[in-house]
């Protein structure tokens, strides 16, 4: 299972900080949401639920956008295997 | 009691995290932030698109009157005899014709097909300038017996024009197209006669001492999307120069000086570092350039000729929308963001040589994503934006492309998809529909399946 990196701060205005190698990001609010599920260390249902049970999306569309956003914090190197 | 509260659930936009560059500032700053345009003239998106199909021209009416006010004005204010002749290739569809009509303009055409549409529209044939290297026989003697004004392309296109008029013992106005060196690259000297070698000139005096031909006015039209007014201000020098040399040679009065068209839009060029509207000179700016040079030629006050202008892109460019919807999001392996538009380069031809400015048509929120804006054909070329800051946008969300309205109206293809639909929203905000969305019965209708092909088992 994948979850996020323990030691990486999440503001509530949805700015990231990795203080292992200084890189920050910035995240829309539902990227924002994703990544506090994330570092709960919710399961990929848990985290899609609780999206779905706050915004309008359909399970497909957000099927597609959940994988294209993992891989993006893979990419940035924010994530681990756990 | 229990009471049952339902939450509405929010608005979705897709997950977006962007890392934070830290570097040398850029000094015009990043772009963050877009105005969604939800409507045209009072008129929502999504119902223009509900009612007439996505991808969808709209045009307003109200834009083309008041751009067209602003050229206007730039110039008569400047000079005693201004008339514009609306450019038909720019776009010509008969409604949008009719506007510029209405405000006065001539038509401008280059082709006998637009020379027919301009008639069928009841432009007087004396009011029609029939521009362009390509005209039959057939079209120059339609245009004599309309007195229409003939602007000649080539010594062949005089030399016919000549038998004609012999034949019909008629004396055919016309002005010669003359090409020049106005100190901008590249020079359009492939049409009409140039003037620094002296083929200008010899024209002239050819039509002149043969005495077939009414030479009425001179004609130049120097380039496209011209950003230097100044050029604009050689070519009036030159064509009065020559106007004022047929005078003291042959006592006789060039009526009209026809500066052509040419005026850049607001669009932004592609490679250009700043946008269009920072770039793009204002009519005042060619008039003032254009008229000066006229009236310090040295015409007498009872001389001056009249100025005619075939401006096209610059008069409806900002009028024309093209409205779209996404079909999808995707990431190219290069880990870039794609989006695919249900139009491409099959009906926004300018995307070739624009940056076109594009809003999404709904609320956002403030976080943007770089993305490559494809079309809906199977072309590797269909690329709308090679680089356009976007918020995330979903499927069947909408765009508005702005500042469409000339040339992809008429140079738009029939390639893999059927053209649009094309709505006029009037100055009351009325929308109204000016050219039907294609179906296949359109193409059905003009091929001819011969009988030995109609059956065959598969």
């Amino acid at each position: 299972m994948v979850s996020l990196k323990k030691n990486i701060a999440i503001s509530d205005s949805g700015f990231v900080f990795n203080p292992s190698n200084g890189d920050s990001f910035s995240l829309n609010q539902i990227g924002l949401d994703m990544l506090l599920q994330l570092k709960e260390a919710q399961s990929e249902e848990q985290v899609k639920a609780a999206i779905m049970a706050k915004y309008d999306i359909d399970r497909d569309s957000l099927d597609n956008d959940y994988y294209d956003f993992l891989k993006m914090l893979g990419q940035f190197k924010l994530l681990e295997l756990s | 009691m229990l009471i049952e509260i339902k939450m509405e659930k929010q608005r979705y936009e897709r997950p977006v995290i962007r890392r934070l560059n830290v570097g040398v500032m850029n000094k015009f700053g990043t772009r963050t932030e877009y105005e969604p345009v939800t409507h045209i003239d009072d008129n929502a998106v999504a119902s223009l698109i509900k009612e007439h199909g996505s991808p969808l021209f709209v045009i307003s009416e109200k834009t083309i009157r008041t751009t067209f006010q602003d050229a206007l004005r730039a110039f008569n204010t400047r000079y005693p005899k201004v008339q514009f002749a609306w450019s038909y290739k720019t776009n010509y569809i008969a409604g949008v014709c009719n506007v510029f009509h209405q405000m006065g303009s001539w038509a401008e055409v280059v082709s006998g097909f637009e020379y027919l549409k301009a008639l069928k529209s009841n432009v007087p044939g004396n009011k029609i300038i029939f521009n362009g290297p390509d005209k039959t026989v057939e079209e120059l003697t339609l245009a004599i017996d309309n007195d229409s004004l003939i602007h000649i392309d080539h010594l062949d296109e005089l030399y016919t024009l000549t038998e004609l008029a012999i034949a019909k013992a008629k004396k055919p106005r016309v002005a010669i197209r003359v090409n020049m060196d106005t100190g901008i690259y590249p020079m359009w000297d492939r049409f009409g006669f140039n003037y620094e070698n002296g083929q200008a000139w010899d024209a002239i005096n050819k039509i002149v001492l043969a005495d077939r031909l009414q030479l009425v006015g001179l004609h130049a039209h120097i380039g496209t999307f011209m950003l230097s007014p100044s050029a604009y201000g050689v070519a009036a020098g030159k064509l009065s120069e020559l106007a004022i040399r047929v005078r003291d040679k042959f006592g006789r009065k060039i009526e009209y000086l026809d500066l052509g068209g040419g005026f850049a839009s607001k669009n932004t060029l592609k490679g250009s570092f700043l946008s269009g509207p920072d770039t793009s000179p204002t009519f005042d700016d060619f008039a003032e350039t254009i008229v000066t040079a006229i009236v310090n030629a040295g015409f007498l006050e009872d001389e001056l000729p009249l100025l005619i202008l075939e401006t096209g892109r610059a008069l409806v460019d900002e009028a024309g929308y093209l409205l779209g919807s996404v079909i999808s999001n995707k990431r190219l392996s290069d880990g870039r963001r794609a989006t695919i538009m249900d139009f491409g380069v099959n009906i926004l031809f300018t995307a070739f040589w624009y940056d076109h400015k594009i809003s999404p048509a709904q609320d956002f929120s403030h976080h943007t994503e770089d993305t490559v804006m494809y079309g809906p054909l199977c072309m590797n070329i269909d690329v709308v934006r090679e680089n356009a800051t976007l918020p995330p946008m979903k499927r069947g969300e909408h765009v508005v492309v702005h500042s469409v309205g000339a040339y992809n109206m008429t140079q738009w293809m029939q390639f893999i998809a059927l053209r649009p639909a094309v709505v006029m929203i009037d100055m009351k905000g009325k929308p109204h529909l000016v050219r039907k969305r294609e179906t296949l019965a359109n193409i059905d209708e003009q091929e001819v399946l011969p009988e030995y092909l109609r059956a065959f088992k598969l």
